[in-house]
């Protein structure tokens, strides 16, 4: 399963962004064989309909499940008819790191269970 | 009695379940006598076009789409019969219609995991969820929005004056050239439009 991150930057201890569509870069974590791809974000500055270019870009990888401090009001309507999950962390002194390590945790749950 | 009757309030309306909005703001006609009466759109609630999408495209009955909808059924009956009425009237009158505001929120399950402090949607609701899908705690719990955060009025658009810049929120069913810049006079623009550049120089 392939999970995007909205990050403030490009390392695994830059912090969660609070916004999906004017997040800085989009990290995709495949769960599966640990491989990791960092995208800057080219559309954050747009003035309107960074959300939408924003899911297009991440939808382009075939991710199901998207990691960010909030979505937007347009944003979520938009993935819930797509099917994707959503999931909001409110404090953003999460790291990418400490997230990639939980979903990791998670899946050694499921195996050895 | 009549003291009474001032201290009554209206019944709270119940916010209508929404699964997804409209991929466009509105309907305009078109032909010779398309602009006569145009003078006002006709203001399609989410509501109105929810119901009717239910209804009529989907072929549920009332029943069926009032629970969708978590109204009661009568109350389902009413919204869908205001819908049929507004299409009705901007159909006959040649008027425009846009599609916006309501009270609604929009169709999404809402959990919490009470281990890592997550909130997630829950998409696939033929599968019942287990588990947080952060960090895979069973502790969850359902995440209902309040009241007050389910009254959306979506309506972002802003008006902008092309001369000075001033901006203002958008009236529903108000052209916005038709608007006139309080601190300049001169007539504004939908932010983000191009705008009309004829308009533009036969004042100047």
């Amino acid at each position: 399963m392939k999970v995007a991150i909205a990050s403030q930057g490009n390392r695994l201890e830059s912090n969660i962004d609070s916004s999906f569509g004017r997040c800085a870069w989009f990290i995709i974590y495949d769960t599966e064989n640990g491989a990791m791809e960092f995208i800057p974000n080219a559309n954050k500055d747009l003035e309107e309909h960074a959300g939408k270019a924003a899911v297009d870009l991440v939808l382009s990888r075939n991710v199901s499940m998207i990691i960010s401090g909030e979505f937007g009001i347009k944003i979520k309507p938009l993935l819930d008819s797509m099917h994707i999950q959503m999931v909001v962390i409110k404090d953003s002194i999460k790291t990418i790191g400490q997230i990639i390590e939980m979903l990791d945790n998670k899946k050694k749950k499921n195996a050895t269970t | 009695m009549n003291n009474n009757k001032k201290n009554m309030c209206a019944r709270v309306k119940r916010p209508r379940k929404i699964l997804n909005p409209p991929s466009i703001k509105g309907f305009k006609p078109y032909g010779i006598d398309s602009g006569v009466k145009a003078s006002d759109s006709v203001n399609l609630l989410f509501e109105e076009y929810e119901a009717l999408r239910l209804i009529d495209y989907d072929c549920l009955n009332h029943h069926q789409a009032s629970v969708m909808m978590n109204v009661s059924r009568p109350t389902f009956t009413r919204i869908y019969a205001a819908a049929l009425q507004k299409i009705a009237v901007a159909f006959v009158e040649a008027r425009q219609i846009s599609i916006e505001g309501g009270k609604i929120y929009f169709d999404s399950d809402w959990h919490q995991c009470n281990s890592c402090e997550s909130y997630f949607s829950h998409p696939h609701k033929h599968i019942p969820i287990k588990e947080c899908p952060l960090c895979g705690s069973e502790d969850i719990s359902d995440f209902d929005l309040p009241v007050e955060e389910s009254e959306i009025y979506i309506n972002e658009d802003q008006c902008i004056c092309p001369q000075c810049e001033f901006e203002q929120t958008h009236q529903s069913g108000k052209p916005c050239k038709e608007e006139v810049c309080p601190k300049c006079g001169h007539f504004m623009k939908r932010k983000g439009s191009p705008g009309r550049r004829g308009r533009k120089m036969q004042e100047t």
